[in-house]
């Protein structure tokens, strides 16, 4: 067994940090999820990060995989075992390592002792060499290169030979040909490993029963896979990292389910548009005609998208947005991640506009709300956004599964048919007939004498009739405002959770935070800091908002960006005393952690009427 | 209140067409725009077009963008569902429009800086997607809207009304829609009722991107000596290179012209122009030939109409797309929403 020089070893078993660094374009991506995958197999849940840069080839990536059987969900920090496959971040990837920790590279070119630690140990497996013995194909030296590490892996970590075979096994069926040289592969590297160390190290997967019937899918596919389910049938988009992907899969989705059985001819139409601006309004003129459809798209491209955001909530067309959000402002950090678009989406457009946001926490309750956002945009004759990250858009996640309720039908919302227009039922495009500030619409060509009218984005009357009078215009907005009142009670609702302990502190966050929440609160309970929390799922904010912010006597806010945005719209919209929310802000472009939440809450506590509880009661 | 609802009681003795609509179901809104206005005689080309075609009126859509020639929609097709949407960008919501329901007729009206300037690559891509439709621009050279600003249609050395010359190179809108793979392209002139109405009727009935540019003069900002966009000039420059046969049935065109013909015409001011209506050598299936025409034409500062371009073959974005002949708005769950049954299958590849 290898060992460190200072005999300083980590031992830990199913709870542990690995961490790949590559280059990319190398191939490792599959590799690398393969062994991600085969620790699930073994019924232990894992937290993968890609880290990855804004380039094809040549740039150095990372992939994180946090071993955890206690099922946390965000990243931890720091790396106990470092497969260092990249020369150019060596150095700062061998600093990165705990102490005690592992090191995992190629030993093929010998390394001078200078750059290895003392207090770690290092494990080197030729796997150069081997490929170049092995294979004379170029590309086959690089992708079996991968294979091999797994395999050496594997056995350093007494994995599951069998669950790797078999997950080799289902990656390639229908291309059986692949399957063997795989997994002779993998059979070298864990040869290799067996025959030069003592397997297995420190670090142990032990098979567990952590991961039921969990699964592991990343957001943008998840979301994509909502969009079928939500019955959507018209997308536009034009690529841009990191929401390419749910266009891609919505395409791939599409394939499978979405073909006509008799003729094979499609239900469903896909323009890749020449700009955000087109999407949008490929978007919108769907969906006035009846259609359900979106978009995808991040940052920049909402930017794109304000004038026709501004016409879709004032001619009030349904349009459901996809804004899987990065880095910015500008191109920014465009292969990291933020939740740094809020405000540019709560408001966007010009004059007096505010729109209804969904925030999902995992891909899970993205495919969810993907779903909803369509039922929603019907409903409220408006646009949806759906608002992504790129850690849960381009990540895999743990999971549950998808569900779906077959007695559910799309709610298309007030829709005037032929037959209530011939009955001569009164059709005022923008009459609130029930008070709920939705009027009825009509799709074109539903009647040939009733039910048509003019959309534009000038001030109309009730009657869709052009007016720019001012009691018109204002009669509109009063309207708007309680159409916007109505989303309150549409939206899905916040999810609330008492502390342990009686606490008078609250905490408010959303979306992919949620996954390092549960452990920074058990961490803060741990050292006596007890919050209620409330998990925002949606913008209008429901009541229950207000009355949790009310009910305790200081809120952190914990959000992704650096203005505080969520903050400033619970200020303006609930009317709340801006001293009493603490604002809680990660915007590096990382995930945010468990550490750094329950560092910066405890950090903040002194200046704040919070008594921890252990000094509390003696 | 500025919406002006017009009068209607249908006259006993007003023809009607084979569905037994009369010419006054194809109308809409009194115009608000100015008296002479060259947009007015195209709405009215678009009514008796419609009307002659035996079209239902509600099942036609119309959508434009912004500027005067955007506006007129609501003066034609009053029982068309209708969409004033924002400045240049008509066609990204035309052709969303298009995909949710093939079933209907689209109508797309833009202005020259609507299309030419702002809507450049709008414009652009939805030729080059091959939607079904008509898109037609009103063509004045300038910002009516805005006051008579020069658009990028303007060409070179045309003055503005306050006497400066436009020092860009203008863009035709013609011989770019050819270039992009429109499937029939015209050029007319809203003072030649007698050209544009069977353009009109022939371009709503080809399946495929169908474009045309109307030369539509601005009396208040671009009717001057000096404009080339003016009654007087396009007059003066206009050269018809065919008159068109629409082949629509129960009705064969009566043939005003014939080859070579010279036709008088009434200027706004009076005046008669004598116009040929026909060149016999040319052929609007030759695509190159076209573009090269007018390039010549153009160089020697004359306004070519007619059909200039017409693919007979064309196929349109849905063919591409190869969507199914159920309107896509007209899909329901059963037909959209896989079920649980596929999710058990999904959720099992990703564990
Ligand atoms: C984004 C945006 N910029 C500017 C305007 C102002 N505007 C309204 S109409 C118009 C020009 C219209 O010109 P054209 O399309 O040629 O129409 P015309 O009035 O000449 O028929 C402009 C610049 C606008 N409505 N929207
Ligand atoms: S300003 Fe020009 S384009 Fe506008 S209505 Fe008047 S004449 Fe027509
Ligand atoms: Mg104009």
């Amino acid at each position: 067994m290898p060992q460190s020089l200072s005999g300083q070893t980590l031992a830990r078993t199913n709870d542990f940090v690995v961490k790949f660094a590559n280059v990319n374009g190398s191939g490792s991506a599959s590799a690398n999820l393969l062994f991600a995958r085969s620790i699930l197999r073994m019924g232990v849940p894992v937290v993968t990060r890609n880290i990855f840069p804004s380039n094809i080839q040549g740039l150095p990536t990372w992939y994180e995989v946090r071993v955890t059987e206690k099922g946390w969900r965000g990243a931890r920090g720091g790396v106990d075992l470092m497969v260092a496959m990249n020369p150019q971040t060596w150095d700062k990837d061998v600093k990165s390592i705990e102490p005690g920790g592992y090191l995992f590279y190629d030993s093929t070119k010998p390394m001078p002792p200078s750059k290895f630690r003392d207090d770690i140990t290092v494990i080197g497996v030729p796997l150069t060499g081997m490929c170049n013995a092995a294979y004379t194909d170029a590309r086959q030296r690089q992708l079996f290169k991968n294979i091999i590490y797994v395999g050496a892996l594997a056995a350093l970590l007494d994995m599951d030979a069998d669950a790797i075979e078999r997950l080799i096994g289902e990656q390639f069926k229908g291309k059986d040909k692949l399957i063997r040289p795989n997994i002779e592969a993998l059979h070298m590297g864990r040869d290799y490993a067996l025959e030069n160390f003592a397997c297995p190290i420190g670090l142990k997967v032990r098979k567990s029963d952590g991961v039921g019937d969990r699964i592991f899918v990343d957001g943008n596919n998840a979301a994509a896979l909502g969009c079928v389910y939500g019955g959507a049938t018209v997308a536009a988009w034009y690529p841009i990292t990191p929401s390419s992907s749910l266009a891609e899969a919505f395409q791939r989705h599409c394939a499978r389910y979405r073909n006509e059985p008799e003729t094979g001819k499609r239900r469903h139409a896909i323009i890749q548009a020449e700009d955000e601006l087109a999407s949008i309004g490929i978007v919108i003129g769907a969906a006035w005609n009846g259609a359900r459809a979106f978009t995808t798209t991040s940052g920049p491209g909402i930017s794109l998208m304000q004038e026709f955001l501004g016409l879709a909530y004032f001619a009030e067309i349904p349009a459901v947005l996809f804004d899987v959000q990065r880095g910015g402002p500008s191109t920014g950090m465009p292969t990291r991640t933020q939740q740094s678009d809020l405000l540019a989406c709560a408001y966007a457009s010009h004059g007096d506009t505010k729109h209804v946001l969904l925030l999902p926490e995992d891909p899970r309750e993205a495919f969810e709300m993907a779903a909803d956002a369509f039922d929603l945009a019907d409903r409220l004759q408006t646009p949806i956004f759906v608002m992504l990250d790129l850690d849960i858009g381009m990540n895999e996640w743990l999971c549950r599964p998808f569900a779906w309720d077959d007695r559910r039908r799309m709610d298309r919302g007030k829709v005037m048919t032929a037959a209530e227009l011939e009955a001569g039922r009164d059709f005022g495009r923008y009459l609130d007939v029930d008070g709920d500030g939705i009027p009825y619409r009509t799709y074109p060509g539903t009647h040939p004498t009733r039910g048509s009218y003019f959309t534009r984005g000038t001030t109309r009357d009730r009657y869709a009739r052009y007016s720019e009078e001012g009691p018109v215009y204002v009669d509109n907005m009063e309207r708007l405002a309680r159409k916007f009142e109505t989303a309150k009670r549409l939206v899905p609702a916040p999810v609330e959770r008492m502390a342990a302990e009686p606490t008078n502190a609250g905490l408010l966050y959303f979306g992919s935070t949620g996954a390092a929440m549960d452990e920074a609160l058990e961490t803060l309970a741990e050292r006596g800091i007890h919050l209620d929390t409330l998990r925002l799922r949606a913008f209008p904010f429901a009541d229950a908002v207000d009355d949790f912010v009310r009910r305790h006597e200081v809120v952190f806010v914990v959000e992704q960006n650096a203005n505080a945005q969520m903050r400033t719209l619970l200020v303006t919209e609930c009317g709340i005393d801006p001293a009493r929310l603490i604002s809680i802000r990660h915007y590096d472009g990382t995930p945010i952690t468990a550490r750094f939440i329950a560092g910066a809450v405890a950090a903040a506590i002194p200046g704040t009427n919070v008594v921890p509880l252990r000094k509390a009661v003696p | 209140m500025t919406y002006l609802a017009k009068p209607r009681f249908h006259h006993p003795k007003l023809p009607t067409n084979a569905l037994g609509y009369t010419r006054r179901d194809y109308e809409g809104a009194v115009s608000t725009l100015c008296a002479g206005c060259g947009h007015d005689s195209i709405s009215a080309a678009i009514i008796q077009a419609c009307f002659e075609l035996d079209l239902p009126p509600h099942r036609i859509a119309k959508l434009s963008g912004i500027g005067c020639s955007s506006k007129t929609p609501t003066y034609f097709l009053g029982a068309s569902h209708g969409f004033n949407s924002v400045h240049g960008r008509m066609p990204s919501v035309l052709t969303g429009a298009n995909l949710a329901n093939r079933e209907l007729v689209y109508l797309g009206v833009s202005g020259d800086g609507d299309s030419a300037s702002i809507g450049l690559g709008q414009f652009a891509h939805s030729i080059r997607r091959g939607v079904n439709m008509l898109y037609i621009v009103e063509n004045n050279g300038v910002y009516g809207l805005t006051k008579g600003q020069f658009s990028a249609t303007a060409d070179r050395g045309s003055t503005s009304k306050r006497g400066v010359a436009n020092h860009d190179q203008p863009i035709d809108l013609v011989t770019m829609a050819i270039m992009l793979g429109a499937s029939f392209v015209a050029r007319s002139f809203s003072g030649d009722k007698a050209q544009l109405v069977p353009l009109i009727k022939a371009a709503i009935r080809h399946q495929g991107a169908a474009f045309i540019d109307c030369i539509s003069p601005c009396v208040a900002f671009n009717n001057h000596p000096g404009s080339t966009k003016s009654f007087d000039f396009v007059r003066a420059h206009n050269e018809a290179v065919n008159r068109l046969d629409v082949m629509v049935e129960r009705e064969p065109i009566v043939a005003d012209y014939a080859p070579g013909e010279v036709v008088d015409v009434m200027q706004h001011d009076g005046t008669v122009l004598r116009l040929r209506k026909l060149d016999a050598q040319y052929h609007p299936t030759d695509k190159r030939a076209a573009v090269a025409y007018l390039q010549e034409r153009d160089a020697a500062g004359e306004v070519v109409t007619g059909l200039l371009y017409v693919d007979p073959e064309a196929t349109d974005l849905h063919a591409n797309l190869d969507t199914v002949a159920t309107p896509l708005n007209a899909l329901d769950d059963a037909a959209l929403v896989p079920g649980q049954a596929a999710l058990d299958k999904v959720n099992a590849s990703l564990r």
